[in-house]
């Protein structure tokens, strides 16, 4: 049944940035297909399709769910069928191009790294045979792309991590990291928005809380958009900490 | 809200459910909810509730619960020898309880998730547009946790029925379940052992929760030529993923996105099948068309709104 879906969707546009691709999650949900690998230009067309989808309102739409080179449409199958869904979808990938959807912002992440709140930090520049000064200059001169959010709510997979950063996770994981904890595993970056067990080597701690159900939106980013870490001392970290719990 | 019932032992598991969280799985918010929905609904139309009404999911039972508050009450789903003050009653049927009563669950007998429902609902605020435990976000029900003894829980506040009301047949669970399923979303990874998996049978192993059940068989093999792992794709409820290992984990509510690839997607309409299996329990995978899957599951609705309205008349 896979094929229904795959021939509707020959009204997409055949360019091929914009070749979309549909395969069925079963009775309510359709995955389009964007390309494959962790990409930015990829991401790019998942970011703007994603808010074009949004942004129809459709009623037979119920969730729009994008991530690093896919996106899932939850839609009610009394309403629109899989066929005429992925022949909508294709049109609208074909102007993708063309539409104006809302900019990608990229949000500022106030960090205070090493000592107790990044507890590994160390053991990432001897790792990495680096200065710790050298680390944090290099962590928090690039911005990360957030290609998708998951994992845990509000859990950012981020992408764009410097080489020279690159640190295998720990042997044994943390039975409680801290949230705002901000690691290293392998060649990926991130933060954990909750506290849980963790297995990354932590090098900094955010004051802000990333994920808070009862704030709209709950959480400050959205897929797409760009992190940049600023390093703060320690001093700092407490007054931001004590203004978030006020 | 006044406190409706005191938990003074939480069993083998006490979470509150709702129907589910569907605003924020961009941010990676899980649905949640009812992994029985069949059940919790059944419950919440026997005490004449909505249907989005929160109730208690009980996973193989062995609660025990004090009323603080007159309500009617119904306990749906796994048989778990359900007595009241000290007396047998029976399940999916309303009951009067009374301020004191006690309410004990022993260890499920049949199916493996109870439902209670009491008049108005479990009244815990709504987080996200729901009242369902998240226990990896650590958000809805109470503080996003298994409930504990001593918990307190508000609710009964509306129009208690003028009549009790039953559910005129009893759901009795198999322990094989064949659950019916449509190929992909990437099936096309499995073209040489798509047909002997939907001929396998595979076992529950005891490693299941929320997350996913965990199933054991027969190794599944993607082809030769297939990628061992994907970057993460969103994932849907009932997603049958194939680890590298090859032993399937089934999806239930409590994952967003996924890196692993999924042969088959068991259907919406009997989601709910899973939810009463046990460990040891077979499964088999039934393979259905989306046109035809996707018509199952209107009947399937169909037959959902004909029980509410059923039970809403009083025939029971």
């Amino acid at each position: 049944m896979n094929r229904a879906v795959d021939n509707s969707s020959k009204t997409a546009n055949q360019n091929a940035s914009s070749v979309v691709r549909f395969r069925v999650s079963g009775d309510r949900a359709l995955i389009a297909v964007y390309g494959d690998g962790i990409d930015p230009a990829i991401n790019e067309s998942v970011r703007r399709m994603s808010a074009l989808i949004e942004a129809m309102r459709h009623p037979a739409i119920e969730a729009v769910v994008p991530s690093y080179c896919t996106l899932a449409v939850h839609y009610d199958p009394d309403q629109i069928d899989p066929a005429a869904l992925s022949s909508l979808l294709g049109d609208l990938a074909a102007h993708a191009k063309e539409a104006a959807v809302p900019r990608a912002i990229t949000v500022e992440i106030p960090i205070c790294y090493g000592g107790e709140f990044g507890p590994d930090l160390d053991a990432v520049a001897a790792h990495n045979r680096l200065a710790l000064e050298e680390i944090i200059r290099l962590h928090s001169g690039s911005s990360y792309r957030i290609y998708a959010i998951g994992f845990t709510p509000g859990f950012c997979y981020l992408g764009g991590l410097d080489p020279r950063l690159h640190t295998p996770r720990l042997a044994t994981p943390r039975l409680q990291v801290p949230a705002g904890s901000v690691g290293i595993a392998g060649a990926q970056t991130g933060i954990y928005p909750q506290a849980s067990p963790g297995g990354w080597q932590l090098i900094g701690r955010t004051p802000l809380s990333l994920f808070a159900p009862e704030r709209e939106p709950p959480v400050c980013y959205r897929p797409g958009d760009s992190i940049r870490f600023r390093p703060i001392p320690a001093a700092a970290f407490l007054h931001l900490a004590r203004e978030a719990n006020r | 809200m006044k406190p409706g019932l005191r938990i003074l032992s939480p069993g083998l598991g006490l979470t509150v459910q709702d129907l589910g969280r569907f605003g924020a799985r961009h941010l990676g918010v899980p649905p949640s909810g009812a992994v029985d929905d069949y059940a919790h609904r059944v419950a919440n139309w026997l005490v004449g509730n909505e249907a989005a009404c929160a109730t208690l999911e009980m996973t193989m039972g062995r609660a025990r619960i004090e009323w603080l508050s007159e309500a009617d009450i119904a306990v749906t789903g796994a048989a778990m020898g359900l007595r009241l003050n000290g007396m047998g009653r029976r399940q999916w049927i309303s009951l009067r309880v009374r301020p004191g009563d006690v309410l004990e669950l022993g260890v499920a007998e049949n199916g493996c998730r109870g439902y209670l429902a009491l008049t108005g609902g479990i009244g815990v605020p709504e987080v996200m547009g729901s009242r369902s435990t998240c226990l990896g976000g650590k958000l809805g029900g109470l503080g996003g946790r298994f409930l504990a003894a001593g918990d307190l829980l508000p609710g009964g506040c509306q129009p208690l029925l003028p009549e009790p009301r039953r559910l005129p047949w009893t759901p009795v669970y198999p322990e094989h379940h064949l659950l019916r399923a449509i190929a992909g979303p990437h099936d096309h990874l499995f073209q040489s052992w798509i047909d002997r998996f939907f001929a396998a049978t595979f076992t529950i192993s005891p490693q299941s929760d929320r997350m996913g059940c965990r199933l054991s068989g027969p190794a599944v093999e993607r082809d030769a030529a297939a990628p061992a792992g994907i970057v993460s794709e969103p994932v849907v409820p009932g997603n049958v993923q194939i680890p590298a290992d090859g032993q399937p984990i089934l999806l239930l509510r409590e994952q967003t996105l996924g890196g692993y690839t999924s042969i088959a997607t068991v259907l919406s309409a009997d989601l709910w099948r899973i939810g009463q299996a046990r460990p040891g329990d077979t499964v088999r995978f039934v393979r259905v068309s989306l046109d035809t899957g996707q018509r199952l599951a209107g009947q399937w609705r169909d037959f959902l709104g004909q029980t509410e309205r059923l039970l809403a008349a009083g025939l029971g």
